[in-house]
């Protein structure tokens, strides 16, 4: 890789309490490339995700060493705001979790949160082009205030990534965006995960190898030890990893012999 | 090879343990119904009743009828003023106002109070009353040949807009009333701001892992266990004697007419209620926000929102429901309390309504309490009453209760 990461872990070391979660993960996850995070249950695959834009900080016992360097920083650094980290590194959450309000505010807050200094029109704007982003303007065009609860799962996860778009961030960390949904929506998904890339750096989590495969650039596998602690195994382009994968560990797990 | 697990269904014995289970659940619930009825029957039952009523002087002698009293005529009202008032009195009376600029309302109440000055000399609840009508007839010809049988509502309109007075018939409750919604205002107006911040500051912001703030939740946890008179002492300690010249007005300016009374006044009673019900107001406040999905806040902070935006624009709206209905059952509460409103210094026998912070008060169960304590039967009837109307306001607050659980449940389903 030339080019400079969109964002890189040097060795990350996470602990919840006394028990290390993940372990010495070192890692570059390329700028506009899908990246997706493999590996069986309890490896610390969410942990990884949610160390790369603080929120871990809202686990009391969580605990975090190592470096996280974004644009040249340390997001761990002192002088470092968690609240720009996570407009700037936006994240998508397993359960769909729209806010229990309009789907317009559901876009809404959070650009106006973030200091948003403009007219009522332009505000629309930013709503709607978030929403066709994520492929959802079409579906609920005629009812943005209606509350977004009565969307189907598939069209809030795209709410929470239009949610999430709005604010432009420069990464967006999705763990396990279409788990609760059925295939087609979880479709739709991948293609929109296709469609973001040109723009946006996407780090996803997902237990699916399919999925992994079929929309990710690079793809990193992640283990756990005997003492249960998660730690990268290997990391590379998607086509090489499922095609010929370097360790072992990785082709067992592949090929469904592990975990 | 696996085992095979041998079963022994007896399924009979484990729907015969089911059954035992729902029975002793209806049972329970049964016994929680019947003992609420006895009480409803008990306050009813004294609340409505004959009465054996005496006069001065027979309304029927003068042609009145007590039920239309204010709608008779002006001229006759005056008339039977002007020739059964002691000439002292009717100059004492005019003097205050002339007659003839009063209404039909005060003048019905004079010729009431002044000319046919009703007595009750017994009284029968409601049940007996309906039971044996023609018994208690006679035994009132037979003990009190004078005197009249008349079917009391003890719980009237004159009853709930008189003050208290020391003539029964005459005794109202808009006092207490009044000191009981003062109270109640007074007490929400500390513990709720108080309470809500509190409990935001222990659910959201404080660690838990930390001693101190442990410390704090156990404290809080036991003082909503501390008896109410506990508070009364602390609240007489505190806002009667210690913070007097706020609690008394005397800062303000405003100890002028005779209506204040040194630290014993309704926001020094108020203030205690506060007190006292903050601890529930907190805990139920915390139950609310601790209700609220950890998904929301996330999806909240992963916009970069503060710490306070998450809690500002989605923690609190989505707990109100929540800390509303837990905070108006915390105030029902605060509404039926008697003993710190005694050691806080509530008066029993006051006439004047409550007009600002700084007033005497009572309230209602200290009317209750003082009505019950008095030996003619005719009080009996009247604490009834007040009960009665306590209930009444306890459940039209608790309707408030699930009025506003249910708007704000239709709210979020839009
Ligand atoms: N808040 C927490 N407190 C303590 N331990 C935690 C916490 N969250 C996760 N863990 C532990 O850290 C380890 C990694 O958890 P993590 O959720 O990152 O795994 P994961 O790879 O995402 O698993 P899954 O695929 O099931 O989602 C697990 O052993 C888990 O039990
Ligand atoms: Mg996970």
């Amino acid at each position: 890789m030339t080019e400079t990461p969109a964002v890189e872990l040097r060795n990350l070391n996470v602990y919840y309490g006394s028990f290390q979660a993940v372990r010495d993960v070192t890692l570059a996850f390329p700028k506009h490339k899908v990246t997706a995070i493999i590996g069986p249950s309890g490896c610390g695959k969410s942990t990884v995700l949610r160390s790369i834009n603080r929120m871990n900080d809202l686990i009391p016992n969580a605990r975090i060493e190592g470096e996280v360097i974004f644009e040249g920083k340390n997001i761990y650094d002192p002088d470092v705001d968690p609240v720009e980290v996570r407009r700037r590194i936006g994240m998508v959450f397993q359960k769909p979790n729209p806010f229990p309000k309009s789907i317009y505010e559901n876009v809404a807050w959070g650009v106006r949160i973030n200091g948003f200094r403009g007219t009522k029109s332009q505000l629309d704007d930013i709503v709607e082009e978030a929403l066709r982003a994520a492929a959802l303007w079409d579906e609920v065009k005629d009812k943005l205030h209606q509350n977004a609860l009565a969307l189907s799962g598939g069209q809030q996860q795209r709410l929470c990534i239009a949610r999430a778009i709005a604010v432009k961030p420069d990464i967006i960390l999705m763990d396990e965006p279409a788990s609760a949904l059925d295939p087609i929506a979880t479709l739709r998904i991948e293609d929109l995960m296709r469609d973001l890339v040109q723009n946006y750096t996407i780090i996803v989590v997902t237990h699916n190898m399919q999925q992994a495969a079929r929309v990710s650039d690079y793809t990193a596998f992640f283990s756990t030890d005997e003492s249960r602690t998660g730690f990268l195994v290997e990391f590379g382009p998607t086509a090489q990893i499922f095609t010929n994968p370097k360790d072992p560990r990785t082709e067992a797990y592949i090929t469904g012999r592990f975990g | 090879m696996s085992v095979r697990p041998r079963f022994d269904p007896n399924r009979a014995a484990r729907h015969r343990r089911a059954r035992i289970g729902m029975v002793v659940f209806q049972l329970a619930t049964l016994v929680g119904i019947v003992v609420l009825m006895a009480l409803l029957y008990n306050i009813i039952n004294n609340a409505f009743g004959l009465a054996a009523i005496e006069y001065r002087i027979y309304p029927a002698t003068l042609g009145l009828d007590l039920e239309t009293l204010p709608q008779t005529p002006r001229e006759r009202l005056l008339e039977i003023l002007e020739t059964h008032l002691s000439p002292g009195l009717r100059r004492s009376l005019e003097r205050t106002r002339p007659l003839t600029q009063r209404s039909n309302e005060e003048l019905a109440a004079l010729v009431l109070e002044r000319v046919l000055q009703p007595k009750v000399l017994d009284t029968w609840p409601l049940v007996p009353s309906l039971l044996h009508t023609q018994d208690i007839v006679a035994e009132v010809h037979a003990r009190f040949p004078q005197a009249e049988v008349r079917w009391v509502r003890w719980l009237n309109t004159r009853f709930l807009t008189r003050p208290q007075s020391s003539a029964p018939l005459r005794a109202g409750v808009r006092t207490a009333i009044l000191g009981s919604l003062w109270l109640v205002v007074i007490t929400a107006a500390t513990a709720l701001p108080l309470g809500v911040a509190a409990a935001i500051y222990l659910e959201e912001y404080a660690r838990k892992d930390r001693w101190y703030n442990r410390l704090i939740q156990v404290n809080i946890n036991n003082l909503a266990g501390v008896p109410s008179i506990i508070y009364g002492i602390l609240g007489l300690a505190i806002f009667v004697r210690a913070l007097e010249p706020l609690t008394s007005g005397a800062v303000f300016g405003a100890v002028a007419e005779g209506v204040t009374a040194n630290g014993r006044t309704v926001l020094s009673g108020g203030l205690t209620l506060g007190l006292l019900v903050l601890p529930i107001v907190i805990i139920n406040a915390q139950e609310a926000l601790r209700a609220v999905p950890n998904s929301l806040r996330e999806a909240a902070y992963a916009l970069g929102a503060t710490k306070w935006q998450v809690v500002w624009h989605h923690v609190l709206p989505e707990a109100l429901p929540g800390i509303m209905t837990g905070t108006i059952l915390a105030l029902s509460r605060a509404l039926g309390e008697t003993a710190p409103l005694v050691v806080v210094g509530a008066s029993t026998f006051i006439t004047f309504d409550p007009v600002h912070p700084f007033s005497k008060f009572t309230a209602l169960p200290i009317q209750i309490y003082q009505w019950t304590a008095r030996p003619q039967p005719v009080f009996r009837n009247l604490a009834a009453a007040a009960s009665l109307t306590l209930l009444l306001l306890l459940f039209l607050s608790n309707g408030i209760a699930v009025y506003i659980r249910h708007r704000a449940r239709q709210r979020r389903l839009v």
